[in-house]
């Protein structure tokens, strides 16, 4: 079983280190180190190391680059200067969901994507199919390692690491450091609703940059972190996980990212679906569920009621270690995905009270 | 792993402390070091009834629910109403404050026929 699944370049450092290791999208990744609630707060409160290399990495240039990828898209590419990143979708022409991605622009024609791990080849096939004689696509994921370095002192440790004479870079936005085989890439970005950054080496020197991040950030309280604490942090920033929250037979405007869909900017892949959704309104909507009181914590698919009747299903849920509470996510019928609403999620087939609570349920201060 | 000395064990790795018609019940310390964090447990009703080996209640770290299983027959006489606000007892004390349920043991049942602690530790030498 093991021997089947893909490692990423650090896959024998989470082994070394005593993590608990488990399969996810093909990959053989670590769910835990210490204990996803120790994890969870040391990102809350300090900082975790994350390791993303499953996640895929595509690279797209050429004199049509932009044109290509705008026609493909949600987000508006046009918007991008050079060394800046905009989060985006690529839908199907049914208006659903194949992946939900980060897209930078590096200089005019030259795009770096950061896509779902189980994505890859499903991504490439479909931006392949699509491809003009005047952009080359390329899938460089084998060649890229991911850490991701996040929470409140994270800016600080990189800052110690990389001199002070380094200018950090803003939210949403990429520079480009040349270290030993070849050039790094350092993103303002991440999946947990703090401040941090994701930094994408060449993977031969993976396990340098893991091992001297975590040797430098020892005294702020830096954790390695696993998949488990990536979950429940994100879920309390309500960041959708395509495969659970997102999918091809849901559109981006049900799931309430509708703020990354640019109908002013031209054609673009499933935008006529979106465009007749858009004038009759959506039917469902993406709501964030908080649990009332002690309750086992919701996972996905359990049923959601109101008035004793079933309206959803969960599409993820968690206990929440900062709100003491169980949350989850779940598409509702528009009318009731209104904050207040009194609902109950079905845990074992009992009913346990639930509200729907304004997204995000975690907002760093 | 603790396996303390003067207790019965469950296969399915609880353990039971044994005095005279009555029994307590938890999770042994290689049960919740696989678990992880605990954040609920569903304690079983006081006065229900359960066979040995039925499942009777579950315990929930953040990833996972997990079905505990009664390693004797007999009815509930009471719970840790302590774990409903401390669930992480059963990480830190599994043997002690972590205790989950206490057994009036049926006349027929027989706790002679669980795992001894030298039994349960080859047990858990094999995983």
């Amino acid at each position: 079983m093991e021997t089947q699944l893909k490692r990423t370049p650090l896959a024998t450092v989470h082994e070394n280190l005593g993590a608990r290791m488990m399969e996810f999208g093909g990959w053989w990744m670590p769910v835990q180190y210490s204990g996803i609630l120790e994890e969870h707060k040391a990102v809350r409160t300090a900082a975790g190391l994350f390791d993303i290399s499953h996640m895929g990495e595509l690279v797209v240039s050429g004199l049509g680059a932009e044109a290509y990828l705008n026609g493909l898209f949600t987000n508006d590419v046009r918007l991008l200067s050079p060394g800046k990143g905009q989060y985006s979708l690529m839908l199907n022409d049914n208006g659903g969901v194949i992946d939900d991605l980060i897209l930078y622009k590096r200089e005019d024609g030259s795009f770096f994507l950061i896509v779902n791990a189980s994505k890859i080849e499903e991504d490439f096939a479909w931006m392949q199919s699509r491809l003009p004689a005047d952009v080359t696509l390329e899938n460089q994921s084998g060649h890229w390692a991911g850490l991701a370095l996040q929470g409140p002192r994270a800016a600080e440790l990189l800052q110690q690491m990389l001199g002070a004479e380094c200018l950090l870079p803003s939210r949403n936005h990429l520079i480009e450091l040349q270290i030993a085989n070849g050039p790094a890439l350092l993103a303002r970005t991440g999946y947990t609703g703090e401040d941090g950054f994701e930094w994408f080496c060449p993977a031969q020197v993976a396990t340098f940059w893991w091992e001297r991040i975590l040797e430098a950030g020892r005294d702020l309280g830096v954790t390695p972190c696993g998949l488990g604490a990536r979950d429940t942090l994100r879920l309390e920033a309500c960041y959708p996980l395509n495969g659970s929250d997102l999918s091809p037979t849901l559109t981006p405007l049900e799931a309430g990212l509708a703020q990354f869909v640019k109908f002013e900017k031209g054609d673009f892949a499933g935008r006529a679906a979106l465009e007749t959704q858009r004038t009759e309104g959506v039917k469902k909507k993406l709501s964030a569920l908080l649990m009332q009181g002690k309750t086992p914590p919701p996972r996905p698919h359990h049923p959601v009621l109101h008035e004793g009747k079933l309206v959803a299903e969960t599409t993820s849920g968690t206990l929440s270690p900062t709100l003491g509470l169980g949350i989850a996510l779940a598409y509702l019928p528009t009318d009731l995905s209104v904050p207040g609403t009194e609902l109950a999620v079905e845990i074992r087939g009992r009913p346990f009270p639930a509200i729907v609570a304004p997204r995000p349920l975690y907002r760093r201060s | 792993m603790n396996v303390p000395n003067d207790l019965l064990y469950a296969a399915s790795h609880e353990w039971l402390r044994h005095e005279a018609d009555h029994a307590t019940v938890g999770i042994t310390d290689h049960a919740q070091h696989e678990l992880t964090d605990v954040v609920y447990v569903e304690l079983p009703a006081v006065g229900a009834h359960f066979e040995a080996g039925a499942q009777i209640c579950v315990v929930e770290s953040v990833k996972a629910a997990s079905d505990i299983y009664s390693p004797a027959a007999g009815t509930v006489e009471a719970v840790n109403e302590a774990l409903v606000s401390d669930p992480a007892l059963v990480n830190t004390d599994p043997y002690g404050n972590g205790w989950i349920f206490k057994l009036r043991l049926d006349s027929t049942s027989s706790p002679s026929s669980l795992k001894t602690p030298e039994e349960y530790s080859e047990l858990l030498g094999q995983l």
